[in-house]
């Protein structure tokens, strides 16, 4: 707190009750999350099933299924992160944008960087038949894809962990001292670990479906490909049993509190008997019953809604102290704008001031470009009124109307907007007078 | 002033948020927006005729228009965002504040408008027979939630530009129904339907002249284009009236760039040649679709492409020195901070800088200070838009004078009609101009803070 810049608010109310905007980028989120999953998790199967379908056909068929998801899913992920990002920017602004400024390169190479791995998927879908015989290079497109997926949410997660601790921002230098940051990468694979669980249960409602291209494959032997996704799940979800401690242990303390440890041993007790309903599922790979898949489904679901409130939990306590340093700041400042609105020094001085002296105040405008017997930015008086003797009206023309004389001038911008005909003759006046004079 | 300044000094601020929204609208106008329905035409015409060659060309096209939307198109309309909140954080985050619901509606049109391509192109095949009706009326559906979500984002462009009665009452209803919205709408709107006709040509020039649909494509199309062009033209003459007067004094800069003023007349007549090429070219397509060359039938879309990013530029342009009119100045200074700044000075309130005040010790770097904060969102020091160029085209050669520079700043805004008022104070503004001097014998290259972070002067 001590090193942590304070800035100003932005001086418009938020649009709604700030519980009201929470609640709904809490759930956004969640929804958004989950279709990265499978845009990860999905990318990552595919190479990984279309690896194996080298030697056998059956893993290439289960491989490109999997890709139809992705082409729809990826899709999903991006549209549905629209809502959580406006959210973060109205709740969070002055953090979130120091934090995108801070990481700027990396934060802004997302747009690139997306674009080529939705045109890659695309690219890997749509020739499928045609490199069926150069499965290297098929092969190396959706591990380009992948490599890609892998990278952007690392950007978004340096993003949203650096906005949380202002007291660091000195010491950020780019993206990459930002992403050395301790908690950083256990809270990335936490999210990998996440990603591929949440694709696998996924891939299970999935090729139970009639109708999907993996049916066929799951019923003809006999579940087995069930109880793999099962069992990918089920590893998966355990290892977050490793890691979710390491997340929990690198998280600076500044966010700890009861509420997010309440909310983060609730997912896990919810976690536990998935679980265990998973481990029941494998061992009866031939039967599908969507009454046992819904409720598995449900306590991961409920597992998910608990950690992400709690990721909630934490970002509040850590910002709790800065909002409300920020909101001092602001409110003194705001006063200080006031008072210096009502005792503003007005140009109406100038506008009162009597006709003698008009021409003259007036004048200072043009002073910054034209001097009485040097060039500045414009000709001097004296040149100006050697053309113009004895024709002060042509002066108030050209003034309107500037054209382009010098080669070796820049053109002078048209006075008409700012001055009215009688101020403009009263400039001409005082330039033709000045000249006459030899003094300003 | 709020938020560590991010810069890059060679591209220039600007340019970054004009390639990628720029590349946005070249894509979503005629891809999205105007191709859709155009797409459902073709597709409801061949079901009409009976004719699977006219539902396979439309599903060529779509092909081609799904790709790109969803991955350019989509992409790059959050890029602007995330362009904009790096370059001037101030002005997004006060627009978000106000049109928060105006975009969460546009939220929820977007995920409608992404479901239904994805639904549309994927169930093409699947959907015929019997279900061939249901897939067109999916089309036009999606075609209006695709108009709908350029509707929305374009009430904000045009609230940048006059906010109407908002600053007053404050309220999203005023903000939403500024004088522009309208007029701009309908300008966009048919300009959308012909760009997409030329979009569609463009694909259809590398269709086999062997193809005998391909001229009766051709035909549709151009009528296509001809049909929306008197809806286009009254759409620019209504946006055009509305422009608020002041800005249309910037026109011929905007039109072209400040070194090309003069080149303001060429620019409009080579404008009125290109709206007479496309309508003779249209009218060619719809009369006589076997005359036109065919690799000639990529030009239009390149035209239009074209126009359109000048109007952009335009659009973007006239309404300085406002980012957002009569509220936010474009070096994201808030107007009604003004009377403070220029007494107090900026470098007081900066919370990012490294110096807060001015002294005859740190006068050119407390003047660097100041040209990081108040002048680095559109200016670079030797790049694109460079200050030292704009200070060579003024003063030339001989040695640049610091009290002609200074006294220049304290009326820039009157001499320079697009330029804001200088935000700090006296001293800040001497400071400037001695920091302004030191680049003619010296040279400078600022670095923003995605490269060297925050100054770690950081005191307050």
């Amino acid at each position: 707190m001590m090193n942590a810049p304070v800035s100003h608010d932005i001086p418009l109310p938020l649009p709604a009750p700030a519980a009201f905007l929470k609640v709904l980028l809490v759930v956004s989120f969640i929804a958004h999350i989950l279709f990265v999953n499978l845009m990860v998790g999905g990318t990552l199967l595919t190479l990984f099933y279309e690896w194996r379908g080298r030697a056998n056909r059956k893993w290439d068929r289960v491989a490109f299924e999997i890709a139809r998801t992705v082409t729809v899913n990826k899709s999903l992920a991006v549209v549905l992160g629209v809502a959580p990002l406006l959210l973060i920017n109205v709740l969070y602004t002055v953090w979130f944008y120091s934090s995108n400024a801070l990481t700027g390169t990396a934060w802004i190479m997302i747009i690139p960087l997306v674009i080529a791995a939705f045109l890659l998927t695309y690219l890997h879908q749509y020739s499928w038949e045609r490199l069926r015989d150069h499965k290297a290079i098929h092969l190396s497109i959706v591990a380009g894809a992948a490599a890609l997926f892998l990278m952007v949410p690392l950007i978004f997660l340096v993003n949203i962990n650096l906005m949380l601790f202002p007291e660091r921002w000195l010491e950020v230098h780019g993206f990459f001292s930002a992403l050395a940051l301790p908690n950083v990468f256990p809270r990335y694979f936490h999210f990998l670990l996440a990603s591929i669980a949440v694709t696998a249960i996924f891939l299970v409602g999935w090729a139970s479906r009639k109708g999907c291209g993996l049916h066929v494959l799951v019923e003809d032997q006999g579940g087995l490909l069930r109880k793999e996704f099962y069992s990918i799940c089920l590893v998966a979800s355990a290892a977050q049993f490793l890691i979710g401690p390491v997340v929990l242990m690198t998280l600076p303390s500044q966010g700890l509190s009861f509420g997010l440890l309440i909310s983060i041993s609730c997912g896990v007790a919810l976690a536990i008997p998935a679980l265990l309903l998973i481990w029941k599922e494998i061992q009866r790979p031939e039967t599908f019953s969507k009454g046992r898949y819904a409720s598995i489904v449900l306590l991961l679901f409920g597992t998910v809604l608990f950690m992400a409130s709690g990721r909630h939990l934490y970002r509040e306590t850590a910002l709790r102290p800065h909002q409300e340093a920020m909101r001092i700041k602001t409110e003194q400042y705001q006063a200080a704008v006031e008072s210096a609105k009502k005792a503003k020094p007005s140009f109406a001085a100038l506008d009162a001031g009597a006709s003698a002296g008009r021409g003259k105040k007036l004048f200072q405008t043009c002073s910054a470009c034209h001097a009485l017997d040097h060039r500045v930015v414009g000709p001097p008086l004296f040149e100006i009124a050697r053309i113009y003797a004895g024709n002060p009206s042509g002066i108030v023309a050209w003034a309107k109307a500037p054209g382009k004389k010098r080669p070796d001038f820049p053109q002078m911008p048209a006075m008409s907007p700012m001055f009215s005909d009688s101020d403009l003759l009263e400039i001409a006046n005082y330039i033709l007078d000045s000249a006459n004079r030899g003094a300003l | 002033m709020d938020f560590p300044v991010f810069h890059l000094d060679f591209l220039g601020n600007r340019l970054l948020i004009a390639l990628i929204a720029i590349l946005h609208t070249v894509i979503n106008h005629p891809l999205a927006v105007g191709g859709l329905p155009l797409i459902a035409l073709m597709e409801w015409w061949g079901h009409r005729k009976d004719d699977p060659r006219w539902d396979r060309t439309a599903k060529k096209i779509l092909f081609v228009f799904f790709i790109i939307t969803t991955s350019f198109g989509a992409l790059t309309g959050v890029g602007i965002w995330l362009s904009t909140s790096l370059v001037n954080p101030t002005a997004i985050g006060s627009l978000i504040r106000v049109f928060f619901w105006a975009w969460f509606t546009e939220w929820i049109v977007f995920v409608t408008e992404v479901c239904l391509i994805l639904a549309y192109y994927l169930t093409w095949d699947r959907w015929s027979g019997i279900l061939k009706g249901r897939h067109i009326r999916f089309g036009f559906l999606l075609a209006g939630a695709s108009w709908a979500t350029m509707a929305i984002i374009v009430a904000i462009l045009s609230f940048m530009m006059d906010t109407g009665n908002w600053l007053t009452d404050r309220s999203l209803l005023s903000a939403v129904l500024n004088p522009v919205y309208l007029p701009q709408l309908s300008f966009r709107t048919p300009l959308a339907m012909v760009m997409a006709g030329a979009a569609a040509l463009f694909i259809l020039a590398f269709e086999s002249r062997k193809n005998p649909l391909r001229d009766e494509a051709v035909k549709l199309v151009c009528r296509w284009m001809l049909a929306w062009s008197p809806f286009l033209a009254a759409g620019s003459y209504w946006y055009w009236r509305v422009i608020p007067k002041s800005m249309v004094a910037n026109m011929s800069t905007a039109l072209t760039t400040q070194a090309f003023t003069a080149w303001y007349d060429l620019v409009l007549f080579i404008l009125l040649w290109s709206i007479a090429f496309l309508v003779a070219f249209a009218g060619l397509g719809a009369w006589k679709p076997k005359w036109v060359w065919r690799p000639a039938m990529i030009i239009p879309f390149f035209v239009l492409a074209a126009l359109l990013a000048d109007f952009e530029r335009a659009r973007e342009f006239i309404r300085k020195p406002y980012a957002i009119a009569n509220y936010l100045y474009a070096n994201g200074f808030r107007k009604d901070d003004y009377p403070l700044l220029q007494s107090e000075g900026i470098l007081k309130y900066a919370t990012f800088a490294s110096i807060h005040s001015v002294t005859p010790e740190n006068r050119v770097l407390a003047g660097r200070e100041v040209f990081v904060l108040a002048c680095t969102r559109c200016h670079t020091v030797g790049g694109v838009n460079s200050i030292v160029s704009k200070l060579k085209t003024m003063y030339g050669a001989c040695p640049w004078n610091e009290d002609a520079i200074s006294s220049y700043l304290a009326s820039i805004h009157q001499a320079r009609s697009f330029m804001p008022p200088f935000p700090g104070n006296e001293a800040e503004r001497k400071a400037l101009a001695s920091y302004l001097v030191s680049l003619q014998t010296r040279g400078d290259f600022i670095q923003g803070a995605q490269t060297i972070g925050i100054n770690p002067g950081l005191t307050q």
